[in-house]
C-alpha cells in the first residue's frame, strides 16, 4: 500500500517534468523553429519602439539570451531551491517552490496562482456537488422508470445538457436570471467568500448551476447506463431471491456497483475542473485559474501559463491517485500493485 | 400424502410481449411436489425451466412478464399475491441456488456479510447472532474453517466452496422449497458430485422439497424422485425417475436419453443427438412443437402436425403427451431406441 503510494508519487513527479518540458517547448522552440530569434522574442515584451539596448536588457533579464535548456533548468531549480532575480541593481530571491516571475507583471508567479485559486476552488467544489446529486438521482430513477415520460423527458433534457456549449447557456442565463429578472448579480460580480459570504454565495450561483447542467447532464445519462447495466446482473436477482426489498436491492446492491466507474469519471473532472473552468469563468468574469491562463496565453506570459499548466496537471495526478485509492477500498478485487 | 400437496403449480403460463410477438416461455405447466421429494426438471436451453422457477419465486418483473395460472405454496397462492406478500415468502419459505455462483454473489460484500443479510430480512436478530449463524451455516456446507471464511470476498473462494457458500445462504432460513437452477455445471466434475451429495444430506436434514433444474439426466438419475420434461414451455412427459429412464414414452424423451453420454459404451460409437434445434417460442410449431424434430410423428396420418396432444397417463403415474397409440410407443422403444442407448 505505502509502496504504492510512493510509487504513484514518483510517477507523478515524472508526469509534471513532462507536462513543463512540453509546456516549455510549445513557448521557446517552436517560435525559433518558426525562424523567430530571441531579439524578435525580447522585443515582444518590452513595448512599443523598443531600443535595441532595451531589448539587451530584457533578454539578460529573463534569461532568454542563455540556451532554452539552461532556462528549463534554471526554471525547474526554481522550484526545488528558489531563485534569484535581477530586477535592474535590485536583486529579488524567491524561495522554493519559486515558479518564476510574470514576464508582464514582474510579479512572483506562484501568489498569483494562490490569490486565484480560491475562485475556481468555490465554483468547481459548488458546482461538483449539485451535478453530482442531481446527474445521479436523475440517472437512477429514469433507469428505474425506464421507457415512462419522466426517463423520456429527462433523457432529452441530458442530451441538451451535453450538446449545448457553456458559453450559450451561461450567457442564456445571464439574460434571463440576472438582466431580465434580476434574481443573481451578473457577470463580474464574483468576491472572496472571506470578504462577503453572501454576495460570494450569490455570484456564484448561475456559474454553478449552468456548469452543474453540462456534467448532470453527462452523469445522468452515464448513471442511467451503468443502473441498467446493473441492474440486469445475477448478483441483483440473487438479492431479490434472499427476499430482499426492492429499496435495498437498489440502494444497496444496485447504486454501489453503479457508482464505481463514476467516481473515476469523477475524479478526472474535478481533477480538470481545479485547473481553471475556462469557459465558464470566463462566461461570468470569475478571476479564477482558468481566466488567468487565458490571458497569459494571450500575452505570452510564460510563467504564469507554465504555472498554471503545472498546478492543473498537479490537481489531475493527485485527485486520480485519491480515486484509485478510494476504489480499491471500494471493490475489493482491485489490488494496488 | 394427506390433503393439499406442498407445492402445487396449475396451469402456470410466462408470456414475454415483445414487440416481435409474444414470447410464450412456460405455456401451461401443471405438477405437483411434496415435502421431501425432489423434481428434477430436465429440457434443452430454452425449453423453460428456468424461467418457471424464477416464476415460481416471483421474480419476473411484472412489467414485461405476463404470469397467469396458480402457484400454491403451503396453501397460499402466489402468482394472484402482491409483490411484498411474494417477497416475504422468497428467501424464508423458498429459496434458490443458482447456476454461477461468482456473478451471483455481489463482488463487493463478503461471504458472511450476503449470508447474513439473507438471514436478517426474515429473522429480527442482532448482526451478531446472524453472524454466528452464517459461519454456523458455512460450517454445515463443508467449508473448512468457516470463522475465517466469513470475511472472505467471493472471489477469494474457489468455484465448488462459493457453490456451497451459495447453499449456505439459500438454506440461512430453512426453507421448504429450495429450486436448484443447475446447481453444478459451472462446476468440474469431482466438485459436481460433492456438490450433489451435500444437496440431499441437507435434504434429508431439513425435509425440504427440491426443484432441481437441469440438462444433465445424469443429475436426474441421481438425486431427483420424479422427473418433468419440457420442451418448448410445455411438459411432454412427467413420471418416476425410474419410469422415464426405463420405459420413457416419448420421443423427445429418447432422444435426450440418447444423447447421454456414456462411460460403458466404446468410445467409437456416436452419440445420437436429437437433430435441429428448439423452436422458437414466438412461433411454436402447430400440433406437437416436437414435431419437425420428431422421428415418428409420420407414424400419425397428420395429427401431429395439426393437433396439440395433450398429457394422459401412460401408466399410473406416468404421464406423456404424444399422439403415438401406447404398444406403437413400446414396441418403438423395445426395438429401436432402448438397444441403442
Amino acid at each position: 500500500m505505502l509502496a504504492y503510494i510512493i510509487r504513484r508519487l514518483i510517477g507523478a513527479v515524472l508526469m509534471l517534468l513532462l507536462v513543463s518540458l512540453v509546456t516549455f517547448g510549445i513557448f521557446f522552440w517552436i517560435p525559433k523553429l518558426a525562424g523567430q530569434t530571441t531579439d524578435q522574442l525580447a522585443a515582444a515584451y518590452v513595448g512599443k519602439a523598443p531600443t535595441a539596448q532595451a531589448i539587451q536588457d530584457t533578454k539578460e533579464r529573463l534569461g532568454l539570451d542563455k540556451p532554452v535548456i539552461v532556462q528549463y533548468g534554471t526554471y525547474l531549480k526554481g522550484i526545488v531551491a528558489g531563485q534569484d532575480f535581477k530586477a535592474g541593481p535590485v536583486v529579488d530571491h524567491c524561495p522554493a517552490p519559486c515558479l518564476g516571475y510574470s514576464f508582464r507583471t514582474s510579479q512572483p508567479v506562484l501568489p498569483q496562482l494562490m490569490d486565484r485559486a480560491p475562485a475556481t476552488l468555490s465554483l468547481a467544489i459548488g458546482a461538483s456537488i449539485i451535478w453530482l446529486a442531481a446527474g445521479i438521482s436523475i440517472g437512477v430513477l429514469s433507469a428505474l422508470r425506464r421507457g415512462s415520460i419522466w426517463d423520456r423527458t429527462a433523457m432529452v433534457i441530458a442530451l441538451g445538457g451535453v450538446s449545448l456549449p457553456i458559453y450559450f447557456t451561461g450567457l442564456v442565463s445571464l439574460a434571463i436570471f440576472s438582466y431580465s429578472l434580476g434574481i443573481f448579480p451578473g457577470g463580474g460580480s464574483y468576491v472572496p467568500f472571506t470578504q462577503d459570504p453572501g454576495t460570494w454565495f450569490q455570484s456564484l450561483v448561475l456559474p454553478w448551476v449552468t456548469l452543474a447542467f453540462l456534467y448532470a447532464a453527462m452523469y445522468a445519462r452515464l448513471t442511467r447506463a451503468g443502473m441498467l447495466e446493473t441492474l440486469g446482473e445475477d448478483y441483483i436477482r440473487t438479492a431479490r431471491a434472499k427476499g430482499l426489498p426492492e429499496r435495498t436491492v437498489i440502494t444497496k446492491h444496485a447504486l454501489r456497483s453503479t457508482l464505481t466507474p463514476i467516481l473515476t469519471i469523477f475524479g478526472l473532472d474535478l481533477g480538470l475542473m481545479l485547473g481553471g473552468a475556462v469557459l465558464t469563468e470566463n462566461t461570468f468574469s470569475i478571476p479564477g485559474l482558468g481566466q488567468l491562463a487565458i490571458s497569459s496565453i494571450g500575452t505570452g506570459d510564460l510563467p504564469v501559463v507554465l504555472g498554471v499548466t503545472l498546478l492543473a496537471a498537479f490537481f489531475i495526478v493527485m485527485i486520480n491517485l485519491v480515486v484509485d485509492l478510494l476504489y480499491a477500498a471500494i471493490d475489493p478485487r482491485v489490488r494496488l500493485g | 400424502m394427506t390433503g393439499e400437496p406442498f407445492l402445487s403449480v396449475r396451469d402456470l403460463k410466462i408470456h414475454f410481449p415483445t414487440d416481435d410477438g409474444i414470447v410464450r416461455s412456460v405455456d401451461g405447466l401443471t405438477f405437483d411436489l411434496e415435502r421431501g421429494r425432489t423434481l428434477g426438471i430436465v429440457g434443452e436451453s430454452g425449453s423453460g425451466k428456468s424461467v418457471t422457477s424464477l416464476g415460481i419465486l416471483g421474480l419476473h418483473n411484472r412489467r414485461n412478464a405476463k404470469v397467469s395460472g396458480e402457484i400454491w405454496l403451503d396453501g397460499k397462492e402466489l402468482v394472484g399475491a402482491s409483490p411484498d406478500e411474494v417477497r416475504r415468502q422468497r428467501g424464508r419459505k423458498m429459496a434458490m441456488i443458482f447456476q454461477d455462483p461468482l456473478s451471483s454473489m455481489h463482488p463487493f460484500y463478503t461471504v458472511g456479510k450476503q449470508i447474513v443479510e439473507a438471514y436478517r430480512v426474515h429473522n429480527d436478530v442482532s448482526k451478531s447472532v446472524a453472524r454466528k449463524h452464517a459461519i454456523d451455516m458455512l460450517g454445515r456446507v463443508g467449508i473448512p474453517k468457516p470463522d475465517r471464511r466469513v470475511d472472505d470476498y467471493p472471489h477469494q473462494f474457489s468455484g465448488g466452496m462459493r457453490q456451497r457458500a451459495m447453499i449456505a445462504m439459500a438454506l440461512s432460513c430453512d426453507p421448504e422449497l429450495l429450486i436448484a437452477d443447475e446447481p453444478t455445471t459451472a462446476l468440474d466434475v469431482t466438485v459436481q458430485a460433492q456438490i450433489l451429495d451435500l444437496i440431499r444430506d441437507l435434504q434429508e436434514e431439513f425435509n425440504s422439497a427440491i426443484i432441481m433444474i437441469t440438462h444433465d439426466l445424469g443429475v436426474v438419475a441421481e438425486l431427483a424422485d420424479d422427473v418433468l420434461v419440457m420442451y418448448a414451455g410445455r411438459c411432454v412427459e412427467q413420471a418416476s425417475v425410474d419410469d422415464v429412464f426405463h420405459a420413457p414414452q416419448h420421443p423427445y424423451t429418447w432422444g435426450l436419453l440418447g444423447s447421454m453420454p456414456r462411460l460403458d459404451r466404446a468410445r467409437s460409437e456416436r452419440l445420437n443427438p436429437i437433430k435441429g434445434s428448439p423452436p422458437s417460442l414466438i412461433n411454436v410449431p402447430n400440433g406437437c412443437a416436437f414435431h419437425p424434430r420428431c422421428a415418428y410423428a409420420t407414424l400419425n396420418g397428420g395429427r401431429s402436425e395439426s393437433e396439440r396432444p395433450e398429457l394422459t397417463e401412460a401408466a399410473p403415474g406416468h404421464l406423456a403427451a404424444c399422439h403415438l397409440p401406447l404398444d406403437r410407443r413400446r414396441e418403438i422403444w423395445e426395438s429401436e431406441i432402448r438397444p441403442t442407448l
